[in-house]
């Protein structure tokens, strides 16, 4: 008889369920994984480092770049690092902003999920759906920042500006043009409160639409029920965070066990899973879009209610208004130094933590007094889960493996960074 | 994290470990210094034990010490050089692979910090320990204790050189393969050492020395004037409207 033995695998870089650049070595035995040896690295950009070299306020914009599909929550955590460092504090409007943008981009990224993992297991269809209301929330992005995705909108002492008066709206073209230029700016009438407000009363109908091409679907629940299931211990040994946690039944959520921004005044509830499996991790995504919704509802209507300030008013750290740049000397010098040497932030450690769409996402940041960062590390929550890869897959069959690292929520910009 | 009792946490640390950490709260965050010698002992009682419950390992990162507190252009004495991207030296960003600098000295240059969470207590705790040798960094591995240390001390080994004893698969895990030194200590040069491309007539990819130049926009600063203490010191005098 022949001898039988192990062979090696690998899976992508190049491979389209390897969610960018994973490069997995697999040793099988057949079609069972005995080992998995995931190669990453291939997107490493040294953000940490390029942040070291520049002062801060210049690498905000780095930040976006980590988790390229949650944007905002990423420059949270650092602004908040730095917010912390100095002890300032956004005025209240800011805080309010923040929290409705945290929560637009926790559905920005679970609808690229949600899409994304539907794709690799064989469904085509979730992928355009959830694209159409990505459209929707990106062009919020666009109105508040001018960028669809790197935004750079949040700054140290608040956020870059307040929000648009009037929404942006499609012009007349050889594309959109009569009933369908109409259905289009339908909601674009008003300013962009406006039109979240139309969006997030819309919104849980479009869930119910990915819920009933998903949640009852045969093949999807044969594809994830009981598929890479994590024991409670497991998650917190590995270090796991966000909704790998919650779906394996721990309610552990930093908006509500150590609030920041405006989650505090909040009304929302974290859903948690019981077995642990991909498909619970399915169902507590899902739930948390839900729940988004609802926080951006409230947002809306506080953000409505009241006006202020979305800036401190320290020039020390925050710029002066054009106009009173013309007016006034030291508004100029204050805008010349603040541009060009950047503001120094006092000695000292600290660690933001932010509840990331894809979990906890920290900003460590070591300052020696200087106008750039002495030391900058990026907790990443990639980074953790997809560490604990060859624990989970062990004894999976290969299709298992791509479910597997659909449920992790991988983007290899924050993996790697 | 205003949620956190941490003065009770502070406590507790002092009453089990003793001397054999030095702890201190700033911002409400508790950070520990710990030997390289206890740290396992240290590590695995703030798992295990009621009153630390520790059982989520968030963060493990190197850090290099070098050049902490130093500054390019002096802001204290009126000078001749004007504050510009003309400032010259050796501060990071500003050297070549072949011009990096050799003979560094710097006390305890490295450190692992490490940051760990319990979720049963909502409690976090930052630990600091340094490596005495700064030859050879080494600090013991706490893989065994947390297996999601793994690759956070991959990485730690891989961008700083920091060596993990007893961690069971210690290999570079960010950079290339086949990578030479250590890019994020702070004698590594910031636009790297190599480059690749494919060369069309040897039809492969090849690496050659980088040919970019080092380039810094804004010098390092220091300013002692205490920036926000002025800055809160005007706005309560409303200097503005005076």
């Amino acid at each position: 008889m022949e001898e039988i033995r192990n062979y090696t695998m690998n899976f992508g870089p190049q491979h389209p369920a390897a969610h960018g650049v994973l490069r997995l070595v697999l040793e099988m035995d057949g079609e069972t994984i005995v080992r998995a040896d995931p190669h990453v690295g291939l997107l490493h950009r040294g953000t940490e480092k390029l942040a070291e070299s520049k002062p801060f306020n210049q690498s905000i914009g780095y930040m976006d770049r980590l988790d390229y599909v949650s944007m905002m929550c990423n420059e949270h955590a650092y602004v908040r690092a730095i917010e912390n460092l100095m002890g300032i504090e956004a005025p209240i409007r800011a805080q309010y902003i923040r929290t409705m943008f945290d929560e637009i981009t926790r559905i920005l990224n679970h609808l690229m999920w949600i899409g994304s993992n539907a794709l690799d297991l064989g469904a085509m269809a979730v992928f355009l759906y959830a694209f159409r209301e990505r459209e929707e929330l990106m062009d919020v992005y666009e109105a508040v920042s001018g960028a669809r995705m790197h935004a750079t909108y949040y700054r140290p002492g608040g956020v870059y500006r307040d929000l648009p008066e009037q929404m942006s709206k499609y012009r007349e073209s050889p594309w959109h043009k009569g009933g369908d230029l109409k259905r289009l700016n339908a909601w674009r009438e008003g300013s962009m409160l406006d039109y979240l407000t139309e969006f997030t009363n819309d919104f849980p109908a479009r869930v119910d639409e990915y819920e009933a091409l998903l949640t009852n679907n045969r093949i999807w629940k044969q594809r994830t029920v009981g598929i890479g299931i994590v024991s409670p211990e497991q998650a917190q040994a590995w270090g796991m965070t966000g909704a790998m946690l919650r779906g394996s039944g721990i309610a552990w959520d930093l908006r509500k066990k150590q609030p920041y921004a405006a989650y505090a005044d909040m009304d929302f509830d974290i859903p948690v899973g019981v077995n642990g499996d991909c498909y619970d991790r399915y169902l507590v995504r899902v739930e948390e879009m839900r729940q988004s919704n609802r926080i951006i509802q409230q947002c809306v209507a506080w953000l409505k209610a009241n006006p202020g300030p979305v800036m401190l008013r320290n020039y020390k750290v925050a710029p002066p208004s054009r106009e009173e740049m013309k007016n006034d000397m030291e508004a100029l010098i204050h805008h010349f130094k603040l541009f060009t040497e950047g503001y120094g932030v006092p000695a000292g450690e600290t660690y933001a933590a932010v509840e990331a769409p894809k979990g906890e996402f920290g900003c460590y940041l070591v300052s020696d007094g200087a106008n750039k960062p002495f030391r900058v590390h990026l907790r990443a929550p990639g980074f953790a889960h997809l560490s604990s890869i060859d624990a989970i897959v062990k004894g999976h069959m290969l299709a298992d493996v791509v479910a597997m690292i659909g449920t992790y929520d991988l983007v290899f910009g924050e993996v790697d960074r | 994290m205003s949620v956190i009792n941490e003065t009770s946490l502070v406590e507790r640390l002092a009453a089990r470990f003793g001397d054999m950490l030095s702890v201190n709260v700033q911002r409400n965050e508790v950070t520990a210094e710990v030997a390289p010698r206890d740290l396992v002992a240290v590590a695995t009682a703030l798992r295990d034990e009621a009153g630390f419950r520790f059982g989520t390992i968030i963060d493990v990162c190197g850090i290099d010490y070098l050049g902490y507190g130093k500054a390019e252009w002096d802001t204290d004495t009126a000078q001749g050089e004007s504050f510009s991207r003309g400032v010259e030296g050796q501060a990071m960003g500003r050297f070549t692979w072949e011009e990096r600098p050799r003979q560094v000295e710097q006390q305890r240059r490295f450190a692992a910090v490490i940051h760990l969470l319990s979720i049963e207590l909502n409690q976090r705790i930052r630990l600091r320990v340094p490596c005495e040798d700064d030859a050879f960094p080494i600090v013991p591995s706490i893989t065994p204790i947390w297996p999601g240390a793994d690759w956070f001390e991959r990485e730690a080994f891989d961008l700083f050189g920091i060596i993990f004893e007893g961690h069971p698969d210690l290999r570079r895990i960010l950079t290339d393969y086949g990578f030479v030194g250590h890019p994020f200590r702070k004698d590594f040069p910031l636009i790297g050492n190599v480059e690749v491309r494919y060369d069309p007539e040897q039809k492969r990819v090849v690496y050659e020395p980088v040919s970019i130049e080092p380039r810094v926009l804004v010098p390092r600063t220091i300013r002692n004037d205490a920036d926000l203490d002025q800055a809160r010191a005007e706005s309560a005098d409303h200097w503005r409207e005076n």
